[in-house]
């Protein structure tokens, strides 16, 4: 059976990492490689690694710490944050990561997904979704754009649903859904929409925000179905820790990576 | 010397750093006459089977490739090269182990791509390069396209049922997975490579 995945995302600005909550006033976490090593010890079974800068300013990720990061860690990682094209995500891929992660770049330019899948193969191209409840019905989530601050962020006016639907048609091998609404507030995953979306594509779904407790990592995943579940915050803080978290789960009957 | 063929694929480098953190000498190649003389080939490979087939075409190395004696592993996409052919692209393999690899079957709450951690559910005993792996080891996979069945598997992993994912036959060996991004279990598997 395939085990479902915890995945710690350290948030990246100038090559440190930085914990979000509700994408403002960031604060540094400390040293990109050295965290890394230490969630990769703790058990986690990948890691995401977001460029917040990147995907503002539009420049692109510093090669040298994804180089730094693919050397010392025998774990799988994406990178987010700064893949505008094909050659963008061939360079971080060929510095060591994994899987590329695009969002916004996506958005302005669908096309992108299916350039990236046809060149480096679905399996490695995640796309993003920042997602958020706007409007009177209960499925009224839509894809929010440039995240990162909140002098760029905007509605992109695409519903998430549909928006997911058509990614995973123009070649996305997974889809990272961040409900905005949760993000940061440790009440639990959005576990409505995330079963919405789970409903709607049949590529791997990985939850993101709203982690707060080893009780919401067993409902994410025995409710919505989800393959894997990210966390920051709570993971970063020490509040839970990946192994306390999987001894939960397996307890639960969740099945983990041990 | 270990000779990682250069197959093109964006993330080859994960493959040397594990090697090379085992301590063996490596070199990431597409010299056919490094390819040929080394001790060990491993032949990885992210992205798809036609456009690595053409460019194992292109830098001639095909024949060389077929014609290696010493032990060979093919990890993930460059397993499924050693087969006669491929769904993927409908494009003729190497050809070192026969067969035919074909998509994976999606159905309810399995999911493709076969992507994360599993662990191999049915295993040949006595195979080598499963020498130190158990029922507690899991491994990183990820792929659409699967191996057909047939004496070469001599292990399984559990995906909406039995799914290929390590085959050997004389020289050659494969794995669907990736041993380079599989933690420890990763790490001893590939050691029992070195040891062939």
């Amino acid at each position: 059976m395939l085990r479902k995945r915890l995945i710690p995302c350290l948030d990246v600005r100038d090559g440190q990492v930085v914990k979000g909550v509700r994408f403002a006033d960031h604060v540094i976490m400390g040293d990109i490689v050295e965290l890394a090593q230490r969630y990769r010890d703790a058990g986690a079974d990948e890691l995401v690694f977001y460029d917040i800068k990147a995907s503002t300013v539009g420049d692109t990720v510093a090669r040298s710490w994804v180089e730094r990061i693919a050397a010392l860690i025998d774990i799988p990682f994406c990178v987010a944050g700064g893949i505008h094209d094909v050659a963008s995500a061939r360079a971080v891929l060929g510095s060591g990561a994994d899987k590329i992660s695009v969002n916004s770049r996506a958005l302005a330019r669908p096309e992108l997904i299916d350039e990236l899948a046809a060149s480096v193969g679905s399996q490695s191209v995640v796309v993003g979704v920042d997602s958020r409840h706007v409007g009177p019905n209960p499925q009224d989530w839509f894809v929010f754009q440039f995240t990162g601050s909140s002098a760029t962020i905007r509605n992109s006016g695409r519903r998430t649903l549909d928006w997911v639907r058509e990614a995973q048609s123009r070649g996305a091998g997974e889809i990272v859904l961040n409900c905005m609404d949760h993000d940061g507030v440790r009440t639990g995953y959005d576990i409505p929409q995330l079963k919405a979306v789970r409903a709607a594509v049949q590529i791997p779904l990985i939850a993101s925000g709203g982690a707060g407790s080893a009780q919401h990592f067993a409902a994410v995943f025995t409710e919505a179905d989800v393959d894997g579940a990210l966390a920051a915050g709570a993971f970063h803080s020490g509040e839970l820790t990946v192994g306390a978290v999987k001894k939960y789960l397996n307890d639960c009957g969740i099945e983990v990576r041990s | 010397m270990i000779a990682v063929v250069n197959t093109g694929g964006a993330n080859l480098r994960s493959v040397t750093n594990a090697l090379s953190r085992l301590g063996a000498e490596c070199r990431l190649t597409d010299d056919p006459g490094l390819i040929a003389s080394a001790d060990r080939v491993v032949l990885p490979g992210v992205g798809a089977a036609a456009e690595s087939m053409r460019r194992l075409e292109a830098a001639n190395l095909i024949s060389v490739i077929k014609s290696l004696k010493q032990p060979v592993l093919g990890i993930c996409l460059g397993m499924q090269l050693l087969f006669a052919s491929s769904e993927e692209g409908d494009v003729d393999c190497l050809g070192m182990i026969p067969g035919r690899v074909v998509r994976l079957t999606a159905g309810p709450g399995v999911r493709v791509p076969h992507m994360g951690w599993n662990h191999l559910a049915k295993r040949i005993e006595n195979e080598p390069l499963l020498a130190n792996i158990d029922d507690k080891d899991c491994f990183y996979f990820v792929h659409s396209y699967r191996a057909t069945e047939g004496p070469w598997v001599k292990g399984w992993c559990d995906h909406g049922g039995l799914v290929p994912a390590v085959v050997s036959q004389g020289n050659v060996w494969g794995v669907q997975f990736h041993p380079e991004k599989s933690q420890d279990s990763g790490a001893r598997l590939l050691r029992s490579f070195l040891e062939l």
